[in-house]
């Protein structure tokens, strides 16, 4: 666990200085254990799993800044993951109590589920309908691995219009998938 | 999209990120926040004519002080409850409770060695319809600036994190507000300044659990 707790703290310290393996290395292992953790929790709601790892994803993408790197890594993620679990089960679940406590700080790295599969809800049609300033850079930028130079290029946009579209993408995605939480109910 | 892809989407050409304290965002807003409070009490209210000589008066430091050490003790608990997982502690209760629990031993104290027929006008002062209010107004700009940083950083207990940010816009407010209040009697402070700043406490603990979700 205290081994965990390092190995992720590192990656995300490589990946913040701009090492993309390590954050894809960083992601994979978190999502596994996001996985485990949730599953434990939504054991009656096993389709929504998958649904919340990708939510929590990418909080925990859109809100990487925010991490103090003189604090545990565990607490950072398990406030992200909880904070996303109790806001879903906010709207879905009205009666329902969840049967495992949801404070248990230490756990959230302790389960490891690496049984991916797919989520009900499908980020790459939410995706669709963001506006061009930001659909087009995600596309060539995050999906097609283009480099910003080569999208502004592209696209015609500025290579900041590019970099801050990817940025208010990804957020207007994570706002999106809120969203449609809401209205699926 | 499957997740796995959803990963790979995310680590593609991700940029550097640099740590930020959650002070410097929470600062970028305040700051101008406190320009708008400030021009704000001066056109609407207008600066005290006598403040010149107010400010002689140590009870004059005495209700800035009281705002500052509420500016306190909203500004830690803002910061630590914008990021995920950092705890929020006894601090900034501590801090707030100590500067509550003074102004009203000065109250108490000034009550005691006021006449009877004194007493009254200490507690009701001459502006008291007011002074709630024009605290809670001249919080606004800092209420509506705390809420946007905080939402652009990592707040994962809402509602408190909403009354955080209206005490500090509260104290804020009341701080601007001295420099047009008359009043300098400390049981006049002890309860309408708290009523003007708990406006904006109780405005943000009701506006947080909305306007704060990410």
């Amino acid at each position: 666990m205290k081994d965990t707790e390092e190995r992720l703290r590192g990656l995300l310290m490589q990946a913040c200085a701009g090492d993309n393996a390590a954050y894809r290395d960083f992601l994979l292992e978190l999502s596994r254990h996001l996985r485990g953790f949730l599953r434990r929790r939504l054991g009656r709601m096993p389709d929504a799993v998958e649904d919340l790892v990708q939510e929590t994803l990418l909080a925990v993408h859109n809100q990487r800044h925010t991490y103090d790197p003189g604090q545990p890594l565990t607490a950072w993620i398990h406030a992200i993951a909880r904070y996303k679990l109790v806001d879903w089960l906010r709207v879905h679940v009205r009666q329902d109590r969840p049967t495992e406590p949801l404070d248990d700080h230490e756990d959230v790295l302790a389960n490891d589920d690496s049984a991916a599969c797919e989520a009900r809800r499908d980020l790459g049609r939410l995706l669709e309908r963001l506006p061009d300033r930001q659909r087009l850079p995600i596309i060539h930028v995050k999906l097609h691995g283009r480099s910003v130079v080569e999208t502004a290029r592209l696209t015609g946009m500025s290579v900041s219009a590019v970099k801050v579209g990817v940025h208010r993408g990804l957020k207007a995605l994570a706002a999106s998938v809120a969203v449609t939480a809401r209205s699926s109910q | 999209m499957r997740t796995d892809e959803l990963i790979r989407m995310l680590a593609t050409g991700a940029e550097p990120v640099t740590f930020r304290p959650p002070g410097r965002r929470l600062a970028s807003g305040l700051v101008p926040a406190a320009i708008a409070s400030t021009v704000l009490m001066a056109v609407a209210l207008g600066v005290n004519p006598a403040l010149g000589a107010t400010a002689t008066d140590p009870m004059f430091w005495v209700k800035l002080g009281l705002g500052g050490a509420l500016l306190r003790a909203g500004w830690l608990a803002c910061v630590r409850l914008s990021q995920p997982g950092a705890r929020l502690g006894r601090g900034p209760a501590a801090v707030a409770l100590a500067a509550v629990l003074a102004i009203w031993a000065l109250a108490a104290l000034a009550t005691a060695a006021a006449g009877p027929e004194q007493r009254a006008g200490l507690w009701w002062g001459q502006t008291w319809s007011g002074c709630p209010w024009n605290i809670a107004a001249l919080s606004a700009p800092a209420l509506a600036a705390t809420l946007w940083a905080m939402r652009g950083l990592g707040p994962t207990r809402l509602r408190r994190a909403g009354a955080a940010a209206g005490l500090l816009s509260g104290a804020l407010g009341a701080m601007v507000y001295t420099l047009h209040c008359p009043e300098l009697d400390a049981p006049f402070i002890a309860v309408w300044y708290l009523v003007g700043i708990s406006i904006p406490t109780v405005a943000g603990a009701a506006l947080g659990p909305r306007m704060l979700r990410w």
